[in-house]
């Protein structure tokens, strides 16, 4: 179990819960983000921050203080 | 007459569609108390006319952003006759997540699968009489880009308009449905119109529906208390999120088949490893951003004229002396001018001076016209030089209003512009304003209207507020003849040669000023934590040139009206001012004129400025000058040009400057006895005060309500206090330990305060 922030490029999770402010978790729910689904870390942003991920076939960019919201179970 | 609602994610093609449906005849306005756009548009080719109503782009039907606010509200008071829901088919799960909460109102609706030529590029298949099976709702296959299905999609949406449609849910299987249905049939009890979608909403705790129904919320309550899940607890309204994303990636995903793709990278990946790559993607984006404003506002296309000697049209002998000013010899060669004068220019200053050549030949006509007609002297005066000189000036800068809009549209199409937000993010949180704030505040330097008018696409208010307010500190093109004119001045004075790093230094005073306000926004009146980035990264595809001018078109239409009322009343008005005495009676004096009384009175205010009382008797005319700017920043060189003849005749002498303008601010210099930091002071006072009028004019459409005064104070507060101290600092140097001590002083006072004072959420 890790959280999305500190996942490293390449790496391939299953998510398992989301934890954050009402708005912020409901924003999170209606782009996909949601416990079972699964996430790839694409790249990070040239200073680091925020992330891109592909979620549910699409490109998702969040900041790594959103993402500590999400924890993922890793996936080989 | 039947009314159809457009709802869809944004970048689903819902713009595109509904100018495809619409052509010319949408309007666009703001829905009442918010600043989402509002468009209407009227569809001609069923058997009936039919009302077309583009609603926000949308995720979903939370209770947390305007647009969504609105958007469920529309179809639950306004009922449309027929919801057409716009769905991406290359992101078929995310694009249903709306669809089904869309379906669960008493509305009948149709679906409009879009990009259906992207998805049998990919060689995709998508089984779309399955899906119209299980959802119960038909499913028109079309592309609004290439134009297809839409006749069969308008079609089926006036078939299905007919009959009322009963709201569905696809949470039938969930482990809340019980409770939904005993909440649905209390709502029905109270014969609540759309009560399944009322009663999920209240199930999910949703704060607007919970306050509306204040006794039927004790259910829920009550049921909560005996509930139990392992994964969520009582977090009803991740239960419900999770159930349609479950439901929909077992139940629809399926039915679409994609093509097996193996290991190759798609351009588009190609792509986006370059431009977002880790070392590469700071510089590449200001490479673009250069190569942008250099091809808009340009003078020298690509610097030929630096690295090859290219004669000037002078040179040449293309140009004959009439009344002391070298002109074109004949009409070829001033549409040659408009290309070519010693240097070529870029595509977006022909593009000026062809606008101004066609205005100022065919204004010249029209003042010949009446002056043939026999049109008294006034009328003259006011039709020429007040409504025709005032227009000419605003409408030569469409062309590279145009050219920039174009540009950034390129942009945004591509879908780079939402890669610069995730490249510049980390850097503009520092200041208190995410990444997607950047792109309106570089769209200021070329003109205000434009990028106050994109800042709607930010979400958070207290990100809009701020950003709308420092849009003008980043100097627009109308405000660069003053940065030139004055620095050529001041460049003057103090023996430096040319003004260009005078007018570069100001730029630079201009983005500090704004990230400066920024932060002491944050501080005080905008306190609060900088807004979530959760964004869509759409895929990169080449821009369709019919898609490019929707998008083009409808961005420029704002400005072009402006023009034409805003500016032209203004216009009007300032000629009055500056031709009329307070007895009613027409002046040939600018001195005795009313506009000059003004400025008399005003002037002692700009004491501490620099250009105040310290001035002789003619130092009026820099704070005529800058209130003139209000009406347009290019009147504060004009009003210098009418000016500079009047000293000239008093007998100051001619000075011969380099610069474009800066010979009449010299003998404004020679006339008032001015000094260099006042000079400066000036330039610095006309970036940051209160824009042009048109700009203010847009700031006030972009602003909620009660929030515009505010605005307008903060600009004239900012330019009083910084042009201050740019004019003491820079007369006496030593100064600069007091100001900077008194920095220090409202840096602890704030932090005591807010110390003292703090506000939910902010650390």
């Amino acid at each position: 179990m890790k959280k999305l922030s500190e996942f490293s490029i390449g790496e391939l999770g299953v998510i398992v819960k989301v934890e954050a402010d009402p708005k912020i978790k409901r924003r999170l729910f209606d782009m996909g983000v949601t416990p079972g689904a699964e996430v790839f870390l694409r790249k990070k942003a040239p200073l680091g921050d925020p992330l891109e991920v592909t979620i549910r076939g699409y490109e998702l960019t969040l900041r790594k203080t959103e993402a500590k919201c999400v924890t993922l179970e890793v996936k080989a | 007459m039947k009314r159809f609602a457009l709802a869809g994610n944004p970048n689903c093609g819902k713009t595109t569609l509904f100018n495809n449906l619409t052509g010319s005849t949408a309007h666009v306005g703001n829905w009442p108390g918010v600043t989402v756009d509002k468009r209407e548009g009227m569809y001609k080719k069923c058997s009936e006319p039919i009302s077309i109503i583009d609603l926000p782009g949308i995720y979903s039907l939370s209770p947390y952003t305007p647009e969504e606010i609105i958007s469920r509200n529309y179809i639950l008071d306004e009922k449309p006759d027929c919801v057409i829901n716009i769905v991406d088919a290359t992101n078929l799960e995310r694009n249903l997540y709306l669809t089904t909460q869309i379906m669960e109102m008493d509305v009948p609706m149709v679906i409009a699968l879009n990009m259906m030529d992207m998805v049998d590029k990919q060689g995709d298949k998508i089984d779309e009489k399955e899906l119209e099976n299980r959802l119960g709702i038909p499913v028109v296959k079309i592309s609004a880009l290439k134009g297809t299905g839409l006749k069969e999609l308008m079609d089926r949406a006036l078939e299905t308009s007919l009959k009322a449609r009963k709201g569905k849910t696809v949470l039938e299987g969930c482990e809340l449905y019980h409770l939904i249905n005993d909440v649905r049939i209390a709502l029905e009890g109270q014969s609540i119109e759309n009560p399944l979608f009322h009663a999920i909403k209240l199930v999910e705790n949703d704060e607007l529906e919970v306050k509306m129904h204040a006794t039927t919320i004790k259910m829920v309550d009550e049921f909560k208390s005996t509930f139990k899940n392992d994964l969520f607890g009582t977090d009803f309204e991740a239960l419900v999120a999770d159930a349609r994303y479950k439901y929909i990636s077992k139940n629809y995903s399926p039915l679409m088949t994609k093509k097996e793709k193996g290991v190759k990278l798609s351009k588009s990946d190609k792509a986006d490893k370059v431009l977002t790559n880790k070392w590469a993607g700071i510089p590449i984006f200001l490479v673009i951003l250069f190569a942008i404003f250099h091809l808009t506002f340009g003078e020298d296309f690509l610097y030929l004229s630096k690295i090859f000697a290219l004669p000037s049209l002078e040179d040449l002998g293309l140009l004959v002396e009439v009344e002391g000013e070298m002109v074109a010899s004949n009409f070829g060669v001033s549409l040659l001018a408009c290309i070519y004068d010693g240097a070529i220019f870029t595509p977006g200053v022909i593009l000026f001076n062809l606008m101004d050549l066609i205005t100022s030949t065919l204004f010249g006509y029209i003042t010949l016209g009446l002056e043939a007609l026999g049109a008294s002297e006034w009328v003259l005066g006011l039709v020429g030089d007040g409504i025709l000189g005032g227009l000419g000036g605003v409408l030569s800068f469409v062309p590279q209003i145009i050219v920039l809009l174009l540009f950034l549209s390129i942009l945004e199409d591509t879908g780079y512009m939402a890669r610069v937000a995730f490249i510049l993010d980390r850097i503009f949180r520092r200041f208190g304003v995410s990444g997607r704030a950047f792109i309106p505040m570089i769209m200021g330097f070329g003109c205000s209207i434009p990028a106050m008018v994109n800042t709607r696409t930010l979400t958070d208010e207290r990100e809009r507020t701020l950003t709308l307010r420092t849009i003008p500190f980043f100097s627009c093109g109308a405000k660069l003849p003053i940065l030139v004119a004055v620095a050529g001045a001041v460049a003057h004075m103090v023996g430096m040669g040319d003004g260009s790093i005078i007018s570069f230094l100001m730029y630079v005073v201009g983005m500090v000023v704004a990230i400066v306000s920024i932060i002491l926004m944050r501080s005080t009146t905008q306190r609060g934590e900088v807004s979530p980035f959760i964004m869509e990264l759409p895929a990169y595809h080449v821009p369709s040139f019919k898609g490019l001018m929707i998008h083009l078109w409808d961005k420029t239409k704002h400005y072009v009206k402006k023009v034409f009322t805003i500016i032209l009343a203004s216009t009007i008005v300032v000629w009055f001012l500056s031709n009329f005495t307070w007895n009613w009676n027409m002046t040939g004096d600018i001195n005795n004129s009313i506009l000059a009384s003004i400025g008399q009175f005003l002037q002692p205010f700009f004491t501490p400025l620099g250009f105040g009382s310290q001035l002789n008797s003619f130092g009026w005319v820099f704070v005529v000058a800058a209130v003139t700017g209000l009406i347009a920043k290019e009147e504060v060189i004009a009003t210098f040009g009418t000016l500079g003849a009047l000293f000239v005749a008093l007998g100051t002498g001619v000075p011969e400057l380099a610069a474009e303008g800066a010979n009449d601010v010299y003998l404004m210099v020679l006339g008032t006895g001015i000094t260099w930091p006042a000079l400066i002071s000036f330039i610095v006072f006309n970036m940051t005060t209160i824009p042009c009028f048109a700009a203010v004019a847009a700031a006030k459409g972009e602003t909620t309500k009660g929030k515009f005064k505010w605005t307008l104070l903060f600009w004239i507060v900012t330019s009083y206090v910084v042009s201050t101290i740019v004019y003491v600092v820079l007369s006496w140097w030593w100064t600069l330990f007091i100001f900077l001590a008194v920095a220090v002083g409202v840096v602890f006072a704030i932090r005591a305060y807010n110390k003292k004072h703090p506000v939910k959420g902010v650390n």
